[in-house]
């Protein structure tokens, strides 16, 4: 058996169709909305030859996949690189590329840093950070969802909670890239994240030791845990560089992806004005909706069946979280932005054992920008053309031209 | 079917009928109670689905996991001794009569 993209060549499964194309392409990853529907059409999982490995788009077999942890495992990879075939571009995450039992020790860990105890002491700074840069970019009228708002709140909010002394919110932002377009294959779009880590790597690495954590930050918190022996003082290290790799890049994309759905349902924003307790399930739905992580592997670790498919063992399998997220069976009207909607059960931030473990400081991080929209904001208007910034595994915005009204005293 | 009694957040009494089988997180949301968050649909990622359970009943919940009390002692509202993950708990006859509450808040 030969490798393709660093994982075993399994071939098709008996009954999958087989579908030839390219899930990474540039106008597929800008567009995907049409691409998630034929892929759900053809079946529970499709065979993809150019890459050699299954995938799944609709909601029952990707939220199975995704979630049996033991038949489909994390650590071989969340990506396509199989880690027991080939090295990986960077030493793998102990958290998100490990199984249990591995997995539960340090998840007991990064969920303590990241409860909703710990959100609730930082709400205060939050909302105030979010409430005067709101009003910055209400008092600029005209602005770049993107680079003006979505960029620069967490670049901002997010160095201060974590406690680092130094911040580049630029590094950041292209190690968050760097991190998610590695998961895909090795096309235009990884190559160029990747090329930034010269200067960016050393940074990161270095922002992640202990003597660069502010005592009191959640980072300096991790810290304690190698005190008491709980974790080794890298392992500090790694979990910290866990949070720099997953929380800044998301965040960014949750906050430009909201602005959109409000501006593109103008009616949606109307019923937010008149109700704010809604605030945190619309960013639910913006979740549901837009799902800034698209895509992500599992590995099967023997063979098995879902849905009458038998998957040998070897077999990459690509979870489409932002197809099963539109599929029409799982949720009525799935491609309407509805905020009133039931939306739990969305794939957005995972499922299982591995479902994100910064998902407070998200909700916390989005909803505070939310809740400071709806107090100063009274409409929200396309000036131009959204575009999509193709990625391996995120769903961002590039940029978002926008029109913010002020809403009167 | 399983009677679970309910005090919410306001001090107001009210009791649902749940079927055995589902999580007391499912059942709570079905029946719209107010105070239950649980945006994580059960995975244990959030802890936004805690509800108190009466002392009495607490053995009849099961066992708690070792993350889940990990969880319980970071909860937006502070952990009381009868403090659960409602996603955690199974519903089944031998909890008919259930009785719990609602803590003030969820994040
Ligand atoms: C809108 C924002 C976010 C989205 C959409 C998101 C999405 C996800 C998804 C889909 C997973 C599951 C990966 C898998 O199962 O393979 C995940 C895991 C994870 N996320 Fe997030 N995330 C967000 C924000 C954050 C933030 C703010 C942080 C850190 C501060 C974070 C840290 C992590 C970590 C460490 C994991 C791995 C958890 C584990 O494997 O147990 N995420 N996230
Ligand atoms: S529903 Fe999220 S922890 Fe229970």
């Amino acid at each position: 058996m030969g490798l393709i993209e660093g994982h075993l060549d399994v071939g098709a499964p008996e009954g999958v169709p087989i579908w030839d194309i390219d899930p990474y392409a540039t106008d597929v990853l800008e567009n995907p909305i049409e691409f998630y529907r034929e892929m759900r059409a053809k079946g529970p999982f499709v065979y993809i030859p150019r890459y050699a490995i299954l995938a799944c788009a609709r909601y029952a077999q990707t939220k199975e996949v995704f979630s049996d942890h033991e038949r489909f495992v994390s650590s071989r990879g969340v990506g396509l690189v199989d880690f027991k075939q080939t090295t990986p571009w960077r030493p793998p995450s102990i958290i998100l590329e490990v199984d249990p039992p591995e997995h539960t020790r340090v998840r007991r860990i990064m969920a303590k840093t990241l409860s909703p105890k710990v959100m609730r002491e930082q709400a205060s700074l939050l909302q105030s950070i979010a409430d005067q840069m709101v009003a910055e970019v209400v008092a600029m009228g005209e602005i770049d969802g993107v680079a003006d708002l979505a960029e620069r709140y967490p670049t901002t909010v997010f160095p201060r909670i974590l406690g680092l002394k130094k911040s580049n919110g630029r590094h950041l932002l292209d190690y968050g890239a760097m991190v998610f377009d590695a998961v895909g294959p090795d096309n235009e779009i990884r190559r160029a994240s990747l090329s930034k880590g010269e200067d960016v790597v050393p940074w990161i690495m270095k922002q992640c030791e202990r003597d660069n954590l502010i005592e009191g930050g959640l980072g300096a918190g991790i810290y304690t845990y190698a005190d008491s022996g709980d974790i080794s003082e890298k392992e500090a290290g790694l979990l910290v560089r866990s949070l720099l790799s997953a929380g800044v890049d998301t965040t960014v994309t949750g906050i430009g992806s909201l602005l959109y759905c409000l501006a593109e349902n103008p009616e949606q924003f109307e019923l937010l004005k008149d109700n704010p307790k809604l605030a945190r399930s619309a960013f639910e739905e913006v979740l549901r909706y837009t799902a800034p992580v698209h895509s992500f592997f599992r590995t099967s670790a023997g063979d098995t069946e879902v849905s009458g498919i038998k998957i040998q063992e070897n077999t990459k399998i690509l979870c489409m979280l932002g197809a099963a997220n539109r599929d029409e069976d799982h949720w009525p009207n799935a491609d309407k932005y509805d905020v009133t909607r039931d939306v739990q059960g969305h794939l957005g931030m995972g499922a299982g054992i591995h479902g994100c473990v910064g998902q407070n400081l998200a909700r916390a991080e989005v909803s505070a920008v939310l809740t400071a929209i709806l107090a100063q904001v009274d409409k929200i208007e396309f000036t131009g053309t959204a575009k999509w910034r193709p990625g391996n595994s995120i769903r961002a915005l590039a940029s978002l031209p926008i029109k913010l009204t002020k809403k009167e005293a | 079917m399983v009677n679970i009694r309910i005090t919410n957040t306001n001090g107001t009494e009210q009791s649902i009928e749940s079927k055995a089988g589902m999580s007391l997180m499912e059942a709570l949301r079905g029946a719209n109670i107010d105070g239950i968050v649980a945006e994580c649909g059960g995975s244990m990622s959030c802890a936004t689905c805690h509800v108190v359970v009466d002392t009495d009943w607490l053995t009849a919940t099961g066992e708690i996991s070792d993350m889940e009390d990990d969880m319980l002692d970071c909860t937006a509202t502070d952990r009381d001794p009868g403090s659960r993950l409602s996603c955690q708990i199974e519903l089944s006859e031998a909890l008919d009569g259930l009785q719990i509450s609602i803590p003030d808040n969820q994040f």
